[in-house]
Order: C-alpha cells, then structure tokens, then sequence
C-alpha cells in the first residue's frame, strides 16, 4: 500500500490534483452532497421497513429511492477515487480508510441482497405483519451501518501521517 | 466587536470547550456526528424540493410527502445544531472571526427565510395543488432557492476546514 501511495503520488494526475488547492475542498463537498443522497434514501427505505409512511409499497418506496442510492454511490467513488489520487498517502495506507472500505462492501452487499429478495419475495415485504424482528434488525442495522462508514471516513483525517 | 471577542473567550474557557479542544477522539467524533445529520437534512429537504420542482415523487400529494419527510429534516437538524454548537465553543474566536463561517451561517439564515416565506406565504394553498404534479411558479423558485442555499451551505461548511487559522 505504501509503495502504491508512493507511486500514485508522483504521477502528473496526482500532481495537478494537489496543485490546485480549491479541488480538494470542492471534491470533499461534492463527496459530502452525494453522502446526503445515500444516507436519505437508505433512511427512507429503512423507514418503510420499519413502517413509516404505509401510503407507499414497499416496490414503490424502492422504486424510488434505489436508484438515487446507487447515483450516489457513483458520485461517491469518483469523488473518491479522485481524493485518493489527489492525496494518496493520507488514504491508502491509513487504517480508518481501510476499515471504511471494508464496512463499504459490507453495506453494498446488504444493499444488493435487499433488492434482490425484494424482487423474488415481494410478498414478505409487502406483509403488514407487525413485529418482524428480522427486517426491523435489518433495517437499523443497515442504517447504523451506513453511518460508520461515514464515522470512518471521517476519520481518515485525523489518521492521516502526511 | 470587543464585549463579543471577550465573550468568546469566556465561552472557549469553559469546561466542555476545553475538553472538546484537547480530547484526541471528541472533535472527530462530533465532526462526523455533524456530517451525517447535515447529509440527512439536505437529503431530505431535497426530497421534498425535489417534489416541489415535478423531478420525483410527482405522483405523491405534496402535503403526505412533506408530512412524512420532514419530521426527519428536524431531528436531524436539532442533532446538526447541537454538534455543531459543540464545534463552535472549541474555538470560538477563531471560527467567528472565519470568513467561511460566517457566510455559512448567513447561508442557513437565508434557507430559514426561504423556508418561512414558503410555509407562511406560498403555501397557504396548497390543497389547490396538492395532488397535482405541476406546482406554482413560487413554489418552484423556493424549491431551486433552498438547493441552491443548502449547497453552498455544504460548500462553506468544508471551507471551514481548510481556511481556519491553527488554534
């Protein structure tokens, strides 16, 4: 990871990106708007799980904040991809980073089983059935870990050794 | 300008202030408290602006989406407001006397106008409107007003960061 940083560091990319001093804060501003369309929709369907707001399907609450999920996300890792070659040292090696990534795959895995078992048990989902321990677990699991992906990304900054 | 430094002064002296500034973990964690409430408030407010100007949840009663919506855009505000409080008396000198800061707050000042303007004024007919897709022309401006003000709010915010002198 340090020899990548290294390298990254001192390509013509990397150069450019830490020349100009107002990218970075942009980039992070960018990266902070996309984090409020995630953290939203995933709120919103989390909600839905849990109840709130029974005037919509659950298809339909899906429908429509899945997609504004995953817009986010892209924006998410261009920003990104572009803040880690703008400053790799401060990310890659840094263990906060290394942990949001992995809470990352973590969260878009759930994400992904979500829609999926919504498409093949739409049935489950759209039950009424009060006390559904599982789903409930669910969704403030899947809120709460959303959440530590922001904390830990967060943290990079006060991880970072350059 | 001078009754309100010393004031400042008082306020980064107290306790809690200090404890914020010299804690290793306090700060961050505050910091990324703040971070994830302002990303619900404006995800949630554009929900509903994003109502407002016909772009999603066109179908859905304004009235319905905003009753259910906005309940979060509070509690997450009030968990914004006091995280954000708590940043504010670690330094307070310094981030009155930022330039990023300070706009920031003219910014969420202007968004609270906005918003009043909305609920006092445009929206007072809403039951004209309210299942209809198409809404009035004030109500759209009000829409791209609050965007465009809770943007830049974001955009300042970060600037903070970046432009505060070291403490």
């Amino acid at each position: 990871m340090q020899a990548l940083a290294q390298w990254l560091a001192g390509t013509p990319v990397s150069q450019g990106i830490q020349r100009e001093l107002w990218l970075i804060p942009l980039l992070q501003s960018v990266h902070i708007l996309a984090i409020a369309m995630v953290l939203s929709s995933v709120t919103m369907i989390d909600l839905r799980i849990l109840g709130v707001g029974r005037s919509q399907t659950m298809v339909q609450t899906a429908r429509r904040f899945v997609p504004w999920l995953w817009t986010g996300l892209v924006f998410l890792a261009a920003t990104g991809a572009a803040l880690i070659v703008g400053e790799p040292k401060r990310s890659l090696p840094n263990a906060a980073f290394q942990l949001k990534m992995a809470l990352l795959a973590l969260a878009i895995a759930l994400t992904l089983a979500f829609q999926l078992s919504l498409r093949r048990n739409t049935k489950f989902w759209e039950e009424k059935r009060s006390g559904r321990t599982v789903t409930v677990v669910l969704a403030i699991a899947t809120f709460l870990l959303w959440c530590a992906v922001a904390v830990a990304g967060r943290w990079i900054a006060y991880m970072a050794t350059t | 300008m001078q009754p309100v430094t010393e004031l400042l002064s008082r306020l980064e002296a107290t306790p809690l202030a200090v404890f914020i500034s010299e804690s290793d973990w306090a700060f961050p964690a505050i910091e990324a408290a703040h971070v994830i409430a302002l990303a619900l408030v404006i995800g949630t407010i554009a929900i509903v602006d994003l109502r407002l100007l016909g772009v999603a949840s066109a179908h859905r009663p304004y009235t319905e989406l905003s009753r259910q919506v906005l309940p979060c855009t509070w509690v997450a505000f009030v968990v914004a407001a006091i995280t954000g409080t708590l940043m504010f008396i670690s330094h307070p000198v310094n981030y009155f006397e930022n330039t990023a800061f300070r706009i920031k707050i003219l910014l969420l000042l202007l968004a609270g106008v906005n918003m009043l303007v909305f609920q006092l004024v445009t929206s007072r007919d809403v039951a004209q409107w309210d299942r209809a897709a198409r809404t009035p022309v004030a109500g759209k401006i009000a829409a791209m007003l609050s965007l465009v003000f809770w943007i830049a709010v974001v955009f300042f915010g970060r600037r903070i960061g970046f432009t505060m002198l070291p403490a």
